[in-house]
């Protein structure tokens, strides 16, 4: 073997030996990888139930409601299969509204409700000016929700 | 003579510095112009034409700079690794160089995607940073540009520099299919990809059209800020050959 082609074989060695590390690595953490969990992993109880973790999911319609006195605010996270009622004492973000996919923080109560310190709004992929957006609804089309907010 | 022999010849002469150092100098001459209009056309189309979005307003005008920005930073990062994995196996000098000057680059675009990520996060999630995958995976990208760059000046010899930072560019290439893919395989809050489809863009046309300007405004800013760092080394490289010698006394010549 030529040097040359000694170097050749190191350098596919190296690219080879990271992708098999780095698949191995990604394989055992998985679960720890995931920013979030869904309301349907909540009610199967894969999430865990001493410390705090993070739901993700869509605001359902007509489900916000708001304390008149404080900020206490509740509502219904849906993944489209299962719901979890959250509730949250704060500022929520901008882009909080139903039908949003937002994701909290926090931890779940003895009555399978959601206690939220900190919601985060997420927002996908689909950029368009609002007449756009409003020519869609007309039509009766749902804007296309990102794959993953819905999870 | 035969297409492989052309081909071999034309990639030691486009290889071979004085070659590259004339040629390059042209090239940066068009792609600094090309980089001129790109970057007013994109940002009057981004800032002034384009409508604002429909969920974010105005805020989602931070796209123009942060999604050309993260582009770049996994692109140069790509070119450093070829280039580098080039220079290991031929033990081409310009290959070295190219992969040596990509890094402050790379390290900058990185550093502007994450800056204008965090400032764009604030408004639109709430918060300034997550630990969500692909925010993770990108930090790690910055490091990996800081590491290289720091162990570029560790050594004293530029050659051996460049083989130990052509292995730490290669190892870290696994990075880049993370870093794109993970919005895909992991839950996140970072959006998804938003061209995953050529056919079916998920940005409204008006306001693509800037976006792509603002691309290829850094593609072409990047090939023009590697060459003048290319060209520069070059000359300090070289600077015992005839050739260099003879440019330094032209040069003299027409400055007296």
């Amino acid at each position: 073997m030529t040097p040359r082609k000694k170097r050749i074989v190191i350098v596919c060695s190296i690219l080879a030996g990271m992708a098999l590390a780095a698949t191995l690595i990604l394989t055992a953490f998985e679960k720890n990888l995931l920013y979030f969990y869904s309301p349907t992993q909540v009610i199967a109880g894969e999430t865990p139930t001493e410390r705090s973790f993070r739901i993700g999911g869509l605001v359902l319609n007509d489900s916000v409601k708001r304390n008149t006195d404080n900020l206490e605010v509740s509502f219904v996270l849906t993944d489209t299969v299962n719901e979890i009622t959250v509730t949250f004492e704060g500022i929520l973000p901008d882009l909080f509204r139903e039908g949003q996919g937002i994701v909290a923080n926090g931890k779940l109560d003895a009555d399978n409700v959601f206690k939220a310190e900190e919601v985060l709004a997420k927002h996908d992929e689909n950029y368009m000016p609002p007449e756009v957006a409003q020519a869609l609804e007309d039509a009766g089309a749902k804007i296309p929700e990102s794959h993953d907010a819905a999870q | 003579m035969s297409l492989y022999k052309k081909c071999h010849r034309w990639f030691h002469q486009f290889a071979s510095p004085k070659y590259f150092y004339d040629i390059s100098h042209i090239i940066s001459k068009y792609a600094i112009v090309v980089c001129i209009i790109c970057f007013i056309a994109g940002l009057y189309g981004g800032l002034i034409l384009a409508p604002a979005d429909y969920q974010q307003g105005d805020s989602f005008r931070i796209m123009y700079v942060h999604v050309p920005a993260a582009w770049m930073a996994l692109f140069v990062y790509v070119v450093m690794a070829v280039a580098g994995g080039i220079g290991l196996i031929w033990h081409i000098k310009l290959a070295e160089i190219v992969a040596r000057n990509s890094a402050p680059i790379g390290a900058s675009f990185t550093f502007l995607a994450l800056v204008s990520g965090a400032i764009w996060g604030k408004p639109m999630w709430g918060a300034y940073w997550v630990w969500d995958a692909r925010l993770t995976s990108f930090l790690i990208l910055f490091f990996l540009y800081l590491g290289y760059i720091a162990l570029q000046s560790a050594f004293e010899d530029r050659r051996v520099a460049a083989r130990a930072g052509a292995i730490l560019a290669l190892v870290g290439i696994v990075n880049i299919p993370i870093i794109h893919y993970s919005v895909e395989w992991w839950s996140t809050l970072h959006q998804g990809s938003i061209i995953s489809q050529i056919d079916k863009p998920t940005v409204h046309m008006s306001m693509l059209i800037p976006l792509i300007f603002m691309v290829l405004a850094f593609k072409t800013f990047y090939v023009t800020s590697l060459l003048i760092r290319v060209r520069t080394e070059i000359l300090e490289y070289e600077s015992n050959t005839s050739w260099v010698k003879q440019l330094l006394r032209d040069y003299k010549n027409v400055t007296n």
